[in-house]
């Protein structure tokens, strides 16, 4: 198998990382809809934690996605 | 040009030239350090004419210079304590370079800087520095005691203060990847779509269709590249105080 190919085969496996993100970030945003249904008056407190939440498990994601690039562009 | 033959060239727009002709070229001035004294300037800009009004009703510029403030203030003490009002300038000109460092990027032809792991690595050792050496100033020799949580069984601590000491010193990959990341794979894939739109238009006339879908998506995606870029200007900030905060009290 040549370097190109190889390359490609790598970038599609590391973007596969990318799932347990999104099922991570809909967990964060489940919670947040599920608490505000409960207690509408939370938002103040409980709005700025989800959106912390979420930016950092985007970050994990960001992270598989830097790995792809790495295997795209740098070998 | 992003396209020639199948080759889409997504990285080329992350190159480095210098600007000002052979003055700029002599210092090694690139664009990036011209959006980073342009982001300055326009902070310095917005507190300055923000602040000379002194109305009791604010207009519209002193109303933002305003909201700037009290924005970062009070995520400084409502993280730190009231001890965070020491440290509020830092995280102030932190969170503003950085919002406007990743905003610059995505008005045409600009470039942000922030999609640039040395600049970002930079930023990040700087709080690094300033968290530890405040731990180590207010609470000295003790301040070793953050890696040993309370309440674990001594049998468990030669495998726990190794991790606890290597997630510490992940932070600095974590913050400075955190925002790289988000900034240059935001900006790749506005190249990648970009590259589509043309190659879909020169394919003939029954691609149109497609290439207009794809124009569409593209306008999309620069919608959301401006809510990642105040998002991650945001967490860098946020995650700062936090740090400062697990300094300052040390659990």
């Amino acid at each position: 198998m040549d370097l190109a190919s190889a390359k490609l085969i790598g970038a599609g496996l590391a973007a596969v990382g990318l799932a347990g993100a999104g099922v991570g970030i809909g967990q964060i945003f489940a919670a947040l809809v599920s608490s505000l249904a409960r207690n509408p008056s939370a938002r103040d407190n409980v709005f700025g934690l989800a959106i912390l939440g979420f930016a950092l498990t985007e970050a994990v994601a960001i992270y598989g996605l830097v790995i792809a690039f790495i295997i795209l562009f740098v070998f | 040009m992003a396209a020639a033959g199948h080759d889409i060239n997504v990285m080329g727009q992350f190159q480095l030239h210098t600007v000002g002709s052979f003055v700029g070229a002599s210092v090694n001035f690139t664009q990036a350090n011209l959006m980073m004294v342009l982001a300055a300037a326009v902070v310095l800009a917005m507190l300055y004419y923000g602040a000379r009004p002194r109305a009791i009703v604010p207009g519209r510029l002193q109303a933002l210079a305003e909201l700037g403030y009290t924005f970062v203030l009070q995520m400084c003490t409502d993280q730190i304590g009231p001890e965070g009002r020491r440290f509020f300038p830092l995280v102030f000109a932190l969170f503003f370079f950085i919002l406007l460092g990743n905003l610059f990027g995505v008005w045409p032809y600009a470039f942000t800087f922030t999609s640039h792991i040395a600049t970002t690595l930079a930023l990040t050792v700087l709080v690094m520095l300033l968290v530890t050496g405040v731990g180590i100033r207010l609470h000295g020799w003790k301040f070793f005691s953050y890696f040993v949580p309370k309440g674990v069984p001594k049998v468990l601590l030669p495998l726990l203060v190794p991790i606890e000491v290597i997630s510490y010193l992940s932070r600095l990959v974590s913050l400075s990847v955190r925002l790289f990341a988000n900034m240059m794979a935001g900006h790749v894939m506005l190249e990648l779509f970009g590259a589509f739109i043309v190659m879909l238009g020169a394919a003939g006339v029954i691609f149109w269709a497609a290439a207009a879908l794809t124009f569409a998506i593209d306008v999309v995606m620069i919608g959301f590249e401006i809510l990642v870029a105040v998002l991650q200007a945001y967490v860098f900030a946020v995650l700062t105080c936090i740090y400062l905060h697990d300094a300052v009290h040390l659990h």
